[in-house]
This record gives C-alpha cells, structure tokens and sequence, in this order.
C-alpha cells in the first residue's frame, strides 16, 4: 500500500504538545507521512487539512481535560466538510469520558498511559483498517 | 549479584547521561578539600552553594504552596480555604487558559476551556471575589501567569487596593517567564521580543513599588517536563535568566536595583543524588553569572531562591497510588536540595485536576518530611559526600556547556526563535519514550511489575460543566455595570503608553480599576504587537 497520510493536531488553548510531537516522529518512523498541524488549530483547520491532505486519519491531542466538547467540534467540522476522515483522541481521559468519546464518533481514544507502540498500531490501523 | 536489568557497567549513569562510578572516593571531588571548601561556602554565604540562607530550614520550614485552582472564583477561594485549614502556609493560583492566553470567558476561544485546569478569571472583581477572606498582607500568594501576567498583575493590585492592603505589603511571585513559554509550556501570545518587552516592565514597575514581592520565576520546570534533562534544564534556565538581566540592564536599570527580587523554578525528578546536585550547582552557577557578569555588588543579587515542583510526567495512569511514593521522593530531594517552597503532585494527576483527598496527602507529605523526618536539623546535608560533590560540579560544567550553546546560537531569544532548544527538547522526549517502550527504563507499573489493574480504587475530581455558562454571564452582568466612558478611556491610555514604549502597569492599572476584562487589556497588546507563530519543530 502507499504510505498512510496522518493529519495530528492540537487544537483548543492547550500547550502541552510532548505527546503529539513524540507519537509524529514514532508514526514517521513506522513509515506514515505526518501533516502536523500544530496548536491552537480551529475544528474548521483540521476538517480542511483532513480534505486538502486526502488523510486516511486524523488525531487530536488534548491534555487540558476540555477532550469532550473539543472532540464533538472537529467531528462536527469533519462532518460539515464532508470528510469521512477516522478521528483519534488522545490526552489525559479518564475511563469515564473514553467511552462517552466513542459514543461521539470519536473512532480510536488513546488515554494518557498508552504505551507508545500501541499508539502507533493503533493509528495505522484507523488509517488502513483492511490491515495492509 | 546479578547486574541491574538492560545495563551492563560501563553504561550506568545519571538520567541525564553523566557516567556513575561503582564507588566514589576522595579523589573524585576535584582539587581536594581547600578547593572544594571555596567551592562550597558556608549555607547563606557565596557562592551560596549550600543554600541561600545561614540557618535554612532550622530558621524557617519551606512555604508549602500546593497549586490550585478551577471553576469559578469561589470555587478556587473554597479550595483555598481548604488547603489553609490543612497548615498549608501560603497560595498559589492555578488559571484557566482562556486567563493565560488573555481571552474573557465568553470569547469563542475559550469553548471547552473555561475554568478546566484552572480558576477564570476576567475582571478585578473577580480577582477580588478570588481572595475574598484571605488578607493579602498576610499570605503570600505565587502565580503561574506569563503572556498576560501584566494584565493579572494590575488586576491582583486593584484586589489587594479594595482590601485596603499597600502595594508594599503584598508578598508572593508572579511566574512572569515568558521564555519558558516559546520553550515548552506554549501558553505565549505574542511574539519574543515584545513579550520580552512586558516582562521587562513588570520586574521595572515590582522594582520599585512592590519591594517584597518577586516579579518573576525563572523556569526551567516546564522545558524539563516537556522532555529535557536536568543538565539541560539547568543550561536553560540560566540562559533565560541571563536574556532579562540584559534586557532590564539595558533599559538603564542598576542589576542590583531588581536583582535580589528574582526567583527561580526547577523540577525535582526521581533521580535523587542528580537532582540534589542539580540544585546546588544552580546556586553556585547562578552566583558566577551574577557577580562576573552583571557585577552584581549586593550578595542579595547573586543568592538563588527557588520553588521545587515535582514531575507530573512521573505519575503515570498505572498503579496510581505509586505516586504517592514517587512524590515523596520528589519532595525529599527538593528539601535536601535547600528549596524555599515546594509543590507536591498529587496522585491522580495522571487524569484530572487533584481531588481534595489527593492534594490532602500532597500537603501531608510535605509536613511529614518537614516534621517527622529530622532532614530539616542542619543545612545542606550531602555536603561532603564524594558522590554528591562530584556530581554537582559535572553538572555545573555540563549546564555551563549547554549555556554556551545557546549563546553560540544568539542567546536565549534569538535561540527560541530558531527552534534550537525546542528541537533538543522534542528530540530527547522521543528518546525518553523509546526508552520507556524498550523497557531499558525501568517503571514499576508501567514496563515492569505490571498489573493491568489500571486506575482502579481512585475517586477522580469531578468538574462542573455548567462553569463556562456562568462564568460568561457574571461577566456580562459586570460590563453592564461598569461606567463605559471612563473605562473606554483607561483602555485608550493603555493604547497610548503601549505604543509610546511606556511602561504599561501603570496605564493597566487604571484599566483594570475601571473594569476593563482580561480580554480587552490583553487585546490591546494583540493589536500593538501582532501574534507568534511557532516555526515547525522538523
């Protein structure tokens, strides 16, 4: 298969980008092409890049506990441009809030302790869910 | 005895990579003891080494500040309480982002953000509502602020001024380091120098009128959790340090005038015995670069302080209550390290904001260290110990190292701008990471001894999503109220003396009197001085 196209980003206020960044360059490493948006990027960013970079998948990070509003935004702006782009949401999550995430639309929740490999399969597979 | 597992001998050594030997003797502390002697000084005396005052803890016990804040300001004034009902002795105030990045509650960017990770906080009132009941000649209060700590400051003098409380009374620190913010903590909004600009003018205006307060923190805590090591960490901080003495000194300022009012913010990891040293040799470096560089006359100006913080990226999800341990230890090293206040992580902090369970055995933690424990009955304990004195000197050569690099690199803003210590950091998060996955670092819970019981058998704090929504409309009610021709015209004042190059705390001052928001006051600046865009971290 050619190389999975991943659009991450950290959208809302928050700054703490340690996770993001690392799991890009694991994602890199493991041969995905990495669009990485950076901070403070809008829902409507994220649906444009998932559009304009043909992702097979998309990932947010948020670690300031506004996971849930934040993720029903980027899905209602996937949605309003037409995108079936998978969703991943990663950052601190209790268990309380992962599966209320799932019931959102979100398609993988990776919750702070993930280890990094597991990350990393996780997002390959939402970009190629046939399993290449 | 079998070797540790994933290392063999040569390759033991500090988390920051300095080589550990099986045993240290004499001959490892450099020079031998009259050199060392020099080196080390006696507590309170240069080069301060052994801590900044003569009596340290015998004299008086760290400030505990646990860091707090969430919700609405009540809430926060209730956490507070609660923390002070406890024998906490000081407050540190945690604000949401929206507070940080200078948006009121209402504005589209804050959606979802409004009083999460910590208190919202638009207007003076609300800032007055925060210590309602709390003398503020009394207690000193830390502030994790920095893009719009102008904005919070004024806010905070016109709070203390309906308390009746003199700008002189008032004791605690303004965090104040917008470096750190370009670095790793990325809650900036405008661009290095500017922001350079408005830090400058609040430690000018505190230099003057708020004598007992410390108008910034020097930090290398958030470049060290964003993935950094202690070496670096400490390289870091002084090259940030060392970027707003030039920029205060070139204003015309005398070093000595603002000097002995700085105060600085490192992290306490796992690694004991490194992070020990780490402190030590913070001091000594610190008190070269004050006297040999900026010729710092007072000792006052060469005489590091501290806040300890200890790692949230060590409290993992798994085992929760691990953390406790780790905390401990954390804590420990910062008191033997000679800090002057500590934060203590809670447990659950791998999930939420702290319950009041957790930041209850945070505080405990502290006070049973500082009570119990008798490490408190004589200053700078590992003086002495071959080890220990051998590593502080690594490290201080080692920072001294990374220092040059970055004065290699133009110096600490020019530096950021590039992306040169952001990349190092980004890099040696990787690494961490991959450490963690290959199980060569070791963590109980997580790659070894693992369960799979995860965060079973720990109440998480539950927020309040009805805040953002009363939040927003406490403050329509306060626009309603507030007389809009007078504060049009304090805004147009601060606009003035923004664009004029004035010092703008006086001009924000009178804004925040007249009941201008946190987003009106900050905007003023987005329009003067544009927004920063970091450059890509590849």
């Amino acid at each position: 298969m050619t190389r999975p196209r991943l659009v991450l980003a950290k959208p809302g206020l928050d700054g703490h980008d340690r996770g993001i960044k690392v799991i890009a360059m694991a994602l890199r490493e493991a041969g995905a092409e990495v669009i990485y948006l950076g901070l403070r990027v809008t829902p409507a960013q994220i649906a444009a890049a998932a559009v304009a970079e043909d992702a097979d998948a998309a990932g947010i990070s948020v670690l300031s506990g506004a996971h849930l509003p934040i993720a029903e935004q980027v899905l209602a702006a996937l949605r309003a441009a037409g995108a079936a782009t998978p969703l991943a949401v990663g950052g601190t999550i209790p268990a309380r809030d992962a599966e209320a995430l799932r019931r959102l639309g979100v398609a993988a929740v990776f919750p702070v302790g993930t280890a990094l490999p597991d990350a990393v399969t996780g997002m390959l597979a939402l970009a190629d869910p046939e399993g290449a | 005895m079998a070797a540790l597992p994933g290392r063999d001998e040569q390759s033991v050594t500090t988390d920051s990579g300095i080589p550990v030997a099986p045993v240290y003797t004499a001959a490892d502390v450099a020079g031998g003891p009259q050199a060392l002697q020099e080196r080390l000084g006696l507590p309170g005396q240069p080069p301060f080494t052994r801590g900044p005052y003569a009596s340290m803890y015998r004299g008086q016990l760290w400030t505990m500040r646990q860091f707090a804040g969430f919700g609405s300001p009540e809430e926060t004034n209730a956490r507070f309480r609660f923390l002070l009902g406890r024998g906490q002795t000081a407050l540190s105030v945690a604000f949401d982002l929206p507070t940080q990045l200078g948006y009121d509650s209402g504005h589209d960017m804050a959606r979802g953000e409004v009083g999460r990770v910590g208190v919202a906080i638009d207007t003076a009132d609300d800032m007055t509502d925060l210590f309602a009941g709390l003398p503020l000649d009394k207690l000193s209060v830390n502030f994790t602020i920095n893009a719009t700590a102008p904005v919070i400051l004024a806010t905070f003098l016109v709070a203390a001024e309906r308390q009746g409380v003199r700008p002189d009374q008032l004791t605690g620190t303004l965090q104040n380091d917008i470096l750190k913010e370009f670095l790793a903590r990325k809650a900036y909004v405008f661009p290095p120098e500017p922001s350079m600009r408005l830090t400058a003018d609040v430690v000018e205006y505190a230099s003057d009128r708020l004598p007992r307060f410390n108008p910034i923190s020097v930090t290398g805590y958030h470049a060290r959790e964003a993935g950094c090591t202690a070496v670096q960490e400490l390289g870091l901080t002084m090259a940030s340090a060392i970027a707003y003495c030039a920029e205060l000194t070139g204003r015309g300022l005398a070093f000595d005038r603002f000097a002995p009012r700085l105060s600085f913010h490192f992290a306490t990891t796992l690694d004991l015995f490194e992070e020990v040293a780490k402190l030590r040799a913070a001091r000594r470096l610190w008190y070269r670069i004050a006297t040999e560089r900026f010729g710092a006359a007072d000792p006052a100006s060469a005489r590091l302080r501290f806040f300890s913080g200890n790692s949230g990226t060590t409290m993992t999800a798994q085992q929760p209550l691990n953390n406790v341990i780790r905390s401990a230890i954390q804590c420990l090293g910062a008191v033997l390290g000679g800090a002057q206040s500590i934060h203590v992580m809670g447990y659950d902090e791998a999930f939420e904001l702290p319950s009041e369970e957790a930041v209850t055995l945070s505080l405990r933690t502290q006070q049973i260290i500082a009570l119990e424990t008798g490490v408190t009955r004589t200053a700078d304990p590992l003086a002495g110990s071959f080890f220990v004195e051998h590593l502080t000197d690594q490290i201080e050569a080692a920072a001294s190292d990374v220092l040059r690099q970055i004065e290699d690199a133009g110096g600490a803003v020019r530096a950021l701008e590039q992306g040169v210590p952001q990349r190092w950091i980004t890099e040696a998060a990787y690494r961490a990471e991959q450490r963690l996955a290959s199980g060569e670092c070791p963590k109980v819970g997580v790659n070894v001894h693992v369960t799979g019981e995860g965060s079973r058998g720990i109440e998480l704090f539950q927020p309040d999503p009805g805040i953002e929504e009363r939040q927003a409309e406490r403050t329509r009610r306060r626009l309603a109220a507030r007389d809009r021709g007078a504060c049009a015209q304090a805004v147009r004042r601060l606009e003035r003396d923004t664009a004029g190059g004035r010092n703008v705390m006086p001009a924000l001052i009178g804004a925040a009197r007249a009941g201008a928001t946190v987003g009106e006051m900050s905007d003023v600046f987005r329009q003067a001085f544009g927004e920063f865009r970091e450059p890509s971290p590849w």
